[in-house]
């Protein structure tokens, strides 16, 4: 029982932690809350799911237009939602409003083009399970979490190794030094949200595929989750973000199973403020000094 | 262009008493020019998210500190009005009261460890508290009647003299409305409102200056918290009917879009609810 809903969250963790990594890489370079990334995840299954019967089954296909289509759309939520306010250097919490509103748009806009109930979703991924002692464990689940740690190690070299990954971490430690530098600063912002959106459709689409659901909701608080585990990791960074999204996967499943299964979203929310109370820098953070 | 309109706003500026007392006499006489049933409803609630406004406003227009956790306090208002006048049989006085009461605690206990966090940490712990509290009135059936939500709550009773009129509604919205502008710029106005607007600018400089910041910020936070309760109160006894899901983060998005609307930290900010729901 303990095995078997470790592993349960353990799945279900490693799909937070890569919503929670795209949360890390764009607080990292804006000092930005991405509200609008809740409603790209739930994007992402959409478009997935829509791109698939349209296509009458060919899943990669459908998955990768669905990849484009979402990417594109993190692209625009700069593009249209920041850039100008970056050039206006309002206040921050303009930005963040702004991003409330787009991910309200992208909302209501699936809602009214498929309705809201709950749509099912094809498993994609249905090879069978595997039995050990008492614990099942399905190949569903062992893809979702090779796709997530291929795709979490994928990330970290893109960002601690490449040029584009060392741009970022310019751009994240001083905005205005490294556009002296030459580096595209607008370049890197859309790259940063491109990425994020691609790794939020990325894990809406599995986790679309696990539970076999999908419905209209599921951004807002996978949103709120993520960002709880981005936060406990240490915002900003990306080891971080994947532990942190492990943690609350597994604390939101036992708590689930052992306490109660009404309070399962509460979890997060509990962990994310008792954090944030002990040690408000996360787990992998680094403390901050104030200047005057 | 620009300077004929500084000096219009200037002398519309001067004439500032005038005018507020042409805009009461107003909304007195509002419900015997309007009778429409449908208007109506719309200015009453309007009225209340007025004030509801002014509450958030304290916080985050005067005090800088973005929260959303006021449509939980507005929740836990309604919740508490719904309770002690449909199990307890109480009157709409001691609701009122019991609401007010009952979230401020509720404002006093959050604001406690919530307000040393600054900034986002701060939003994201009162969007938290919001899906907390929502989830706790979906499973505590025994009290919140769960999904269900509470159904046939008493209209309002005051010293025993019931009111079922729409006339008598808009009536106590519009004191508690003008009640409330008046703490509300009671506050701003006085040594209180000037620490409050020290903290907004600049904390560390309001702290060196002696202004003890963690007092006033829990001071704020708990008065905007009772103002929602109030506001809760309200609903609660002017709907009937309540459930968990009219009180989730999306109310505090809405109160917040208003008073950026509206004009963050000004006081009038929140009447721009008005237009909005026209």
């Amino acid at each position: 029982m303990f095995l078997q809903q470790l592993v349960n969250g353990i799945t279900i963790g490693s799909t937070y932690a890569l919503v929670a990594i795209g949360y890390s890489l764009i607080f990292g370079v804006l000092q930005l809350i991405n509200f609008s990334n809740g409603s790209v995840y739930m994007l992402g299954g959409y478009l997935t799911l829509l791109v698939y019967l349209a296509l009458k089954g060919n899943f990669l296909i459908a998955f990768f237009i669905s990849l484009l289509i979402t990417g594109l759309v993190g692209f625009l939520v700069d593009f249209f939602g920041l850039r100008l306010l970056r050039k206006k250097n309002a206040p921050r919490m303009a930005g963040l409003i702004s991003t409330l509103g787009i991910g309200t748009i992208i909302d209501n806009s699936i809602q009214i083009w498929f309705g809201t109930e709950t749509k099912s979703f094809p498993n994609f991924f249905d090879y069978g399970k595997i039995t050990i002692g008492n614990t099942i464990i399905s190949w569903t689940q062992i893809i979702i979490l090779i796709t997530s740690f291929l795709l979490m190690t994928i990330f970290s070299l893109l960002v601690y190794k490449t040029k584009m990954g060392k741009s970022m971490r310019a751009v994240a430690q001083n905005m205005a030094a490294a556009k002296l530098m030459g580096i595209d600063v607008k370049k890197v912002v859309s790259y940063t949200f491109i990425i994020s959106a691609f790794l939020a459709c990325i894990a809406g689409t599995l986790v679309g595929s696990y539970y076999q659901t999908i419905d209209t909701t599921m951004g807002f608080s996978v949103g709120m989750k993520t960002f709880a585990a981005a936060v406990l990791g240490g915002v900003g960074s990306l080891p971080g973000a994947m532990i942190g999204g492990l943690i609350v996967g597994i604390a939101e499943t036992l708590g689930a199973s052992y306490l109660s299964s009404g309070y399962r979203d509460a979890i997060a929310f509990i962990i994310l403020i008792m954090v944030l109370l002990i040690k408000p820098s996360g787990i992998f953070g680094k403390q901050k000094i104030e200047k005057m | 262009m620009k300077k004929n309109l500084d000096i219009l706003l200037e002398r519309i500026a001067l004439q500032q008493n005038k005018i507020v007392t042409v805009l009461i006499v107003m909304a007195i006489a509002y419900p015997y020019i309007i009778t429409n049933q449908y208007l109506m409803r719309l200015s009453i609630l309007a009225l209340m998210y007025v004030m509801l406004s002014l509450g958030l406003n304290l916080v985050t227009g005067y005090m800088g500190q973005m929260s959303f956790g006021n449509a939980a306090f507005w929740g836990i208002g309604a919740y508490v009005a719904a309770i002690m006048t449909k199990n307890m049989s109480l009157g709409s006085g001691i609701a009122f009261l019991g609401a007010m009461l009952v979230t401020g605690i509720f404002g006093f206990l959050l604001g406690l460890p919530v307000l040393k966090l600054k900034g986002y940490y701060l939003t994201i712990v009162t969007m938290g508290f919001c899906e907390i509290m929502r989830l706790v009135e979906l499973n505590w059936m025994e009290v919140t009647n769960g999904p269900l939500g509470i159904s046939a709550i008493p209209k309002f009773n005051i010293f025993g003299i019931k009111l079922l009129s729409y006339k008598s509604y808009y009536y106590i919205i519009l004191i508690l409305v003008i009640a409330t502008t008046v703490i509300v710029r009671r506050i701003v106005n006085s040594r209180v409102g000037l620490a409050i607007k020290s903290i907004r600018d600049d904390d560390v400089a309001a702290e060196s200056m002696g202004v003890n910041i963690v007092k006033y910020k829990i001071l704020t936070f708990t008065i905007s918290s009772m103002i929602a309760g109030v506001a809760g109160a309200f609903y609660a006894q002017y709907i009937s009917y309540i459930d968990p899901s009219s009180f989730t983060y999306n109310a505090s998005q809405e109160m917040l879009v208003i008073i950026i609307f509206g004009g963050l930290g000004s006081r009038d900010g929140g009447h721009g609810k008005w237009q909005i729901n026209y």
